[in-house]
């Protein structure tokens, strides 16, 4: 098993490797050169000159690239070109907006919908099963900012006004102490994610509810309460908490659009102006940190389900 | 993002079967299921609608109608968008863009995934590895967020958005196919036209494929769906399609801001697109679970 593991963690690494490579290459196509991008067009150039050796811009591709990569390590992510701000001051406070707004949608999603997939598994083909896996089906299809716009048009314009449609938050302030403007971005990636861990959960619960130990268990004369979440749940569940973690991990994605519609001051909303302004350390700096989140959530649920899964616990690899 | 009820591995225990019969008995079971009707309607409606729309529509897209923002009347049957045009004409004709980039960008995403995943089955070994690190760090990158990047680095354009939601798709369709291509890879008519000597690339194509055809469709009709969310999503944020052209995603965000006394601008469109995601996610699902049926003998 430990060898399973590390081999996972070194795959994760070699990814993690190669997507920077990815963001570094897509950004050097950009034509003209950056100091002229950073500093605009009236620069003089012996100010170009200093920003281009600053910058490494009179080396090769590859010693850019070290250079890049050796500041990202060190935790400098480069100046904004919109801005002229340092890109980790500007993205920190951000960064935790949008953490929160996935943390809250996680909380609320991941219970609901092993809830709504227990409910299915049990009424499995009845009325309840059915109006929930269609429903669901028609949720699971809708482009986020549709879901978006939608609930702006339900509970913040047209048919009532109950939550904010734009998500105000004073300068210098965080996402978490004005809760009210969290609402809807997060009802958003709620219903978003929401079908894809219920129907995970009702198939892998389908699945244990007829197994012989639940019958076995129903013989015993049990109630039927203690042998959904003592006996059957427990054992359903870990295909529905690996996917509960790639959802998080496409939440880093999710967040973008939903945001931009809300104006939510996170990353997602930061990523969209900073590619309008062709603002490229900035958008270079979001897209390396969502991919981050992305590969080591992956790496984080691969392991759990490995330590999870008593037959890939004990396995000789 | 590529969860659904099909994975990889439940396409993969089903033995593929050829043969008309089996597509006659597959379609029969996919029509049988309500979802499936629903969905088929839904979706032949609203590409017709697409497609139709400019034929039908009483004023050109970006004609000065009415006053900006004004309500329903008899020159403009459901108002005036933010600047005058009219909405109706400009729904209309909004349709052809998001269809026609998501179209595009389906095929050539599960051509590519096609491709690369049969290629992967077939070779394995180090060819395999190499394919799947390469979609793996494809797939580290939220499709949006990857489209975004490239957006940054050369500006919005349609062929590009094209090209970048099509090769977003296809690391997520080669792992599906190489799951599928897998199980077919075993079986003995493979050997045996290895065995007469059959070139590598008729093997994958002339034998491979015709037996993943079922997966493959499934695939085809997932992607069709995240395409046209993705690329709707793209035209709305401003990275995709420019205005003044009339397009859903765009006019959803030109209406936006006066949503609350003006909804028709913002509401049309939200619903064309939502019925058409809708629509082909229904019948993808019932074709899906068709498949399933048939191959467990049901």
């Amino acid at each position: 098993m430990a060898r399973f593991l590390l081999r996972r963690i070194a795959l994760g690494l070699l990814t993690l490797f190669l997507v920077s490579v990815v963001v570094f290459a897509a950004t050097q196509a950009l034509p003209g050169n950056a100091a002229t991008a950073i500093l605009g067009r009236n620069a003089t150039p012996a100010r170009v000159a200093a920003l281009t050796r600053q910058l490494h811009l009179n080396e090769s591709a590859f010693a850019q690239y070290t250079h890049w990569l050796g500041d990202v390590l060190k935790g400098n992510l480069g100046t904004s070109a919109a801005t002229q701000e340092a890109v980790t001051k500007y993205i920190s406070g951000r960064l935790l907006n949008s953490a929160f707004l996935v943390l809250v949608s996680g909380i609320v999603a991941i219970p609901l919908s092993i809830g709504l997939g227990v409910l299915m598994a049990v009424r499995r083909d009845k009325p309840t099963d059915h109006v929930l896996s269609v429903g669901s089906l028609g949720v699971a299809a809708l482009p986020e900012f549709v879901i978006a716009i939608l609930l702006v048009l339900l509970l913040a314009t047209n048919v009532s006004h109950v939550f904010p449609p734009v998500s105000l938050i004073p300068p210098g302030e965080h996402a978490w102490n004005v809760p009210k403007v969290v609402v809807l971005p997060a009802l958003t990636l709620i219903l978003a994610v929401t079908p894809y861990i219920s129907r995970i959960m009702r198939a892998s619960m389908v699945e244990v509810l007829e197994s012989d130990y639940v019958t076995m268990a129903r013989l015993k004369g049990l109630p039927n309460r203690t042998v959904i979440w003592r006996h059957a749940v427990p054992n359903a569940i870990v295909p529905a908490i690996q996917v509960s973690a790639l959802q998080l991990a496409y939440m880093a994605g999710g967040v973008v659009v939903v945001e931009y519609v809300f104006s939510y001051p996170g990353i997602g909303a930061a990523l969209v102006d900073a590619v309008g302004n062709r603002d490229v350390p900035v958008v270079q700096a979001l897209s390396l940190i969502i991919a981050a989140v992305y590969v080591v959530v992956n790496v984080g649920a691969d392991i759990f389900t490995i330590l999870a899964t008593p037959r890939l616990r004990t396995a000789e690899r | 993002m590529s969860t659904s009820v099909i994975t990889a591995e439940s396409l993969a225990e089903a033995p593929p079967a050829v043969g008309q019969r089996r597509w006659a008995a597959l379609l029969r079971a996919t029509m049988r299921q309500w979802r499936s009707r629903i969905g088929l309607a839904l979706f032949l409606f609203m590409t017709v609608v697409a497609l139709a729309g400019p034929l039908i529509a009483p004023h050109a897209p970006t004609q000065f109608v009415t006053a900006p923002n004004s309500p329903p009347s008899s020159q403009a049957l459901f108002g005036g968008d933010v600047l005058g045009r009219d909405v109706w004409s400009r729904f209309l004709y909004g349709g052809r863009s998001v269809l026609g980039m998501a179209v595009a960008a389906t095929i050539i995403g599960v051509g590519l995934g096609l491709v690369v995943g049969l290629t992967a089955a077939y070779l394995k070994g180090a060819v395999d590895e190499i394919l799947m690190r390469i979609a793996d760090v494809f797939m580290a990158f939220p499709q949006i967020v990857l489209a975004l990047l490239l957006v940054a680095a050369f500006g919005p354009s349609v062929p590009l958005i094209i090209l970048i939601v099509g090769i977003s798709h296809a690391p997520r369709v080669a792992r599906v196919m190489r799951g599928a291509g897998l199980q077919v890879v075993e079986r003995d008519f493979i050997k045996s036209a290895e065995a007469v000597g059959e070139p590598r690339r008729r093997i994958i194509f002339g034998e491979l494929l015709p037996n993943v055809t079922s997966p493959l469709l499934v695939e085809v009709g997932l992607r069709l769906t995240y395409s046209i969310g993705l690329i709707a999503a793209l035209n709305f944020i401003g990275d995709g399609i420019q205005p003044p052209t009339a397009d859903w995603g765009v006019m959803i965000n030109e209406n936006r801001l006066a949503v609350a006394f003006q909804p028709w601008g913002v509401v049309l469109p939200v619903a064309a697109i939502a019925l058409l995601t809708i629509g082909t996610n229904l019948l993808t699902d019932g074709f899906a679970r068709a498949m399933l049926g048939v191959e467990r003998g049901e």
